[in-house]
This record gives C-alpha cells, structure tokens and sequence, in this order.
C-alpha cells in the first residue's frame, strides 16, 4: 500500500474543500509552478533560433551602414569582399584575441557579465557604462592598398538609455567614415534625434583622433566651427553629448585606442 | 459535430461577436489593423491563447478556489502569452518586431479574461475549446476586416500586394492617409456595429437611460 500513498494523498487533496486554505494555496503553488516550467522551457528552448534573428537584424544594420557611406560601395565592388571581417580585441592589450571564436563570441552579454568585464573608475567612465568587456569585436574592411575601413561597435548612456551605435573610421584611423545609431531609447521627439540621418551625416569626415593619438571630437553647441567639431541638436543637448561621449570613450585609451594605435602602426596587419 | 457544438463555434462570428456585441479588444483591434498580414497574425496568436486558457481554466475549474480564481486565470494566460510571444519571436521575428508590445498585451485583453470567467470556469473542457476557437475567430473575422478596409484604402495593398496602382507610381489611386491612422478603426468598427445591428435589430440593447444619452461603461 505504500506506494499507493502519494495517489491517495493526491485524492485526499482534490477532496478538500475548495476555500480551504490547504487546497487555495497548494492550488496557487501547482499553477505557478507548471505555468512557470512551461514558461521557461519554451524561452530556453527557443532562445537559439530568436538570438539568430537579432544577430542577422544587427548585421543588416551594419551592412546598410556599410551600404551608405561614401565611396565604400566602390571600395567592396573592387575588392569583390561581401563581408567584412570580424576580430575579437583585447582591448587592455590592444591587440587580436586569437583564443576567441568571432562567431561564437556574445558581445552584448559580455556587457553585463561581472566575469567578462572591469570596473571603471568615474574619471575613465566618460561613457556612463560602469563597466567595460575585456573583449570587443572589431570589423575590418580590406581593399586592394590594405585597410579601407574600420568599423567599432561603441555604446554609452545618453540622457536616459543605453545608445548603441557603429562607429566607421578610415584608413589613417583617425578620421571618422560614418557613425549609425541602431539602439537607443532616448525621449521621442527630442533626445531621439540622434537617429536623424541628417545629424549622423555630420559625423563624416570628422577628424576624431590628433596627429598625437588625443582624441579631439567634440559636439558643440550651434555650428561646428572646425574639422573636431560636430554641431548639437537644440533640445538634445544631452543625448548628442552622450553620443560624444561615448564615441570619445571607445576612441580613447580605455576603449579602441590601444588597438588602433598598434593598427596605425602596422602590428595589427 | 452537434448543432450544440456548431453553435458554439459560430454564435461568436457574428451574433455574438467579441467585438462588434460584446465591444472588448478594442484596443489591440485598433493597433494591429494597419495591414492584413500583422491583423492575421495577431489573430492567430490570440486564438491559440484563448482556446489553450479556456482548456486549461476549464480543466481545473471545479478545484479553483474562489478566492484566487482571478489570478490564476490571469497566472495561467500571461504564461501562454509568453510562450506564443516567444514563438513568434522565434519563427516570425519581422512580423513580431511589427506586432512589437500588442502580442504581450493579449494579456489585458478583455477577450481572454472575459471567456475564461464567463464560459470556461462554467463548462465542460471541449465546449470551452470550442467556445475559444468561436471568440478567437470572431475577433479575427472583425480584424480581417477592419485590416482590408485601412490595408486597402490606405496603402492600396493588400498583404503587401498592391492591388491597385498609386498616384505618386503613375496610377490612379490616392491613398486616404487617414486609414492609417488609429481613428479610422475607430470608425470602420462603428459602422459594422451599426450594420450589423440594423440587420439584426435582436442585438440592440433596451435603452438604459430612457430620456438621457446612453452612457455605455465599456471596457476598452
């Protein structure tokens, strides 16, 4: 009889009066827990097939980006290169991370995991990011003389939302090709004007790094006065500054500049 | 099938439809109509929830506490939400970014929550499918509707194919803006109320308010 006892004790339950206590909270308990298992499988099952999407939605992207700026569209037909090529950087070391799948690598996750990122003190986290991957995918784009482009994926707190963005830079490395806000929840109608073309236009053919590898783009208020200068939007004060910001972080010594100085180089060919 | 059984099925397409009588969901009715394909789609997500809910409600009904019945309910179809929010997310990502929160807010449908309190907790599990499968495909009938009327008269398209040529590509047809527009299912909605009441003038409710305006508390 005794292996009969869960069965009887199963029946004893459903016996019991409806408004028991007993019963409300066993019943509460056995709905959560199916509800919440049938929950978490199908997200743990499915999650594969959505990261999928949003990879191929987050290259699309890029490849528009790529698509849109001025004379790369030459660059790719001459080379007859599709794709760009991805490495992972140390970005301490400043240099290709040769242990590390590009395919395989999570970039966004490592922005969250504490094992996969280090601190920045207030004076380095210009961007407003808390903490920094040790690891960053970079794209490279070849043409037939060497390194045509350089693509960063960059990403800082603007006014109120984590903006997301590619930031393109030419050849000498110092010189912006084009930047391309893909994420940002910045208040509509006004900080969200940074997903403007026209305002992502102006940062084409910015000189973002000097002759002596400081990082000099700025976004001024008004009209940009010289080749460092971005202009602000009115009433985006604070998303375009965060956008400066953050561009500056990933230029800067605790972003890309490692990397891009031994790109300038010549190492990192 | 029965007549009982076929009447389930079919009372809710049109006599007692969710949205044209019982005037709940209008809210999602208003926001996915834009285009036929997203209008399908969200009509099939919430049939599936429904019919699944008023199962499971119905399967357990006789052990339901009163006191939690709410919650559980609520519990039990905010769980599926997630899992068709999840497979649309999966194997229909474009159509899910287009749909984007209105998936999740199959939640606060008052369609849902309405059948599971009304029918499914009173009656047996098949009636309750069947009854899911009716509401669900009302609601979808309605939308199917108001979306070709706004996908048709706004774009000149209907699932994506152009069905007539625009003015701006050297056609004939101007497209009305305004059917792009939220109010515009507003009013499409409106008038089939109208029409299908002036066809069966059974559906109209006795004025509550014999000498004042009616004063309707509907949900939205």
């Amino acid at each position: 009889m005794t292996n009969l006892a869960p069965f009887s004790l199963w029946s004893r339950f459903l016996a019991l009066p409806n408004d028991s206590r007993t019963k409300t909270l066993g019943i509460a308990f056995l709905v959560a827990l199916v509800s919440a298992t049938a929950v978490s499988v199908t997200s743990v099952a499915l999650r594969p097939r959505q990261e999928a999407h949003v990879a191929a939605l987050r290259e699309a992207k890029l490849a528009t980006m790529i698509a849109t700026l001025p004379g790369l569209a030459d660059i790719l037909r001459a080379t007859g290169a599709e794709t760009l090529q991805t490495v992972i950087v140390d970005l301490a070391e400043g240099a290709v991370a040769t242990g590390i799948d590009p395919g395989s690598y999570d970039f966004l996750t490592a922005q969250t995991d504490t094992a996969q990122t280090v601190a920045l003190t207030t004076g380095q986290d210009i961007a407003g990011i808390g903490r920094r991957p040790h690891y960053a995918p970079v794209f490279l784009l070849r043409g037939d003389d060497g390194l045509a482009l350089v693509v960063l994926p960059v990403y800082g707190t603007g006014y109120q939302s984590t903006i997301r963005a590619y930031l393109a830079l030419f050849s000498d490395l110092n010189s912006i090709a084009g930047l391309s806000i893909y994420e940002q929840g910045e208040t509509p109608g006004l900080g969200s004007r940074i997903t403007d073309p026209a305002w992502q236009a102006r940062w084409a053919d910015r000189d973002a790094v000097d002759p002596s590898g400081e990082v000099v783009i700025t976004v001024v208020r008004g009209k940009a006065t010289g080749p460092t200068e971005v202009d602000g939007i009115a009433g985006a004060t604070r998303s375009a500054t965060g956008v400066a910001q953050l561009v500056r972080f990933w230029l800067g010594p605790d972003g890309f500049g490692p990397f891009l100085t031994r790109l300038r180089s010549g190492e990192g060919e | 099938m029965t007549t009982k059984a076929l009447q389930l099925l079919t009372a809710p397409l049109i006599d007692n439809n969710p949205i044209t009588l019982q005037i709940l969901g209008i809210c999602s009715a208003l926001a996915v109509t834009t285009s036929m394909a997203t209008a399908l789609t969200m009509s099939l997500a919430l049939t599936a929830v429904l019919t699944t809910a008023s199962a499971a409600i119905s399967l357990i009904r006789s052990h339901l506490p009163r006191s939690i019945r709410l919650i559980v309910q609520i519990t039990i179809i905010a769980s599926l939400v997630i899992i068709a929010d999840q497979f649309l997310r999966a194997y229909a990502f474009e159509m899910s970014e287009r749909l984007s929160v209105f998936v999740g807010l199959i939640v606060t449908n008052c369609i849902v929550l309405a059948r599971a309190e009304t029918f499914a907790m009173r009656n047996p599990v098949w009636p309750s499918i069947l009854d899911g499968i009716g509401n669900g495909l009302g609601y979808g009938l309605v939308l199917m509707i108001v979306a070709a009327i706004r996908e048709g008269l706004g774009a000149g398209t209907l699932f994506g194919v152009q069905i007539a040529p625009l003015a701006s590509e050297g056609g004939w047809f101007e497209p009305l803006g305004l059917m792009l527009l939220a109010p515009s299912a507003f009013f499409i909605i409106g008038l089939l109320i109208w029409a299908i009441r002036t066809g069966s003038p059974a559906l109209v409710e006795p004025d509550e308010f014999p000498f004042r305006a009616p004063a309707r508390k509907d949900q939205p």
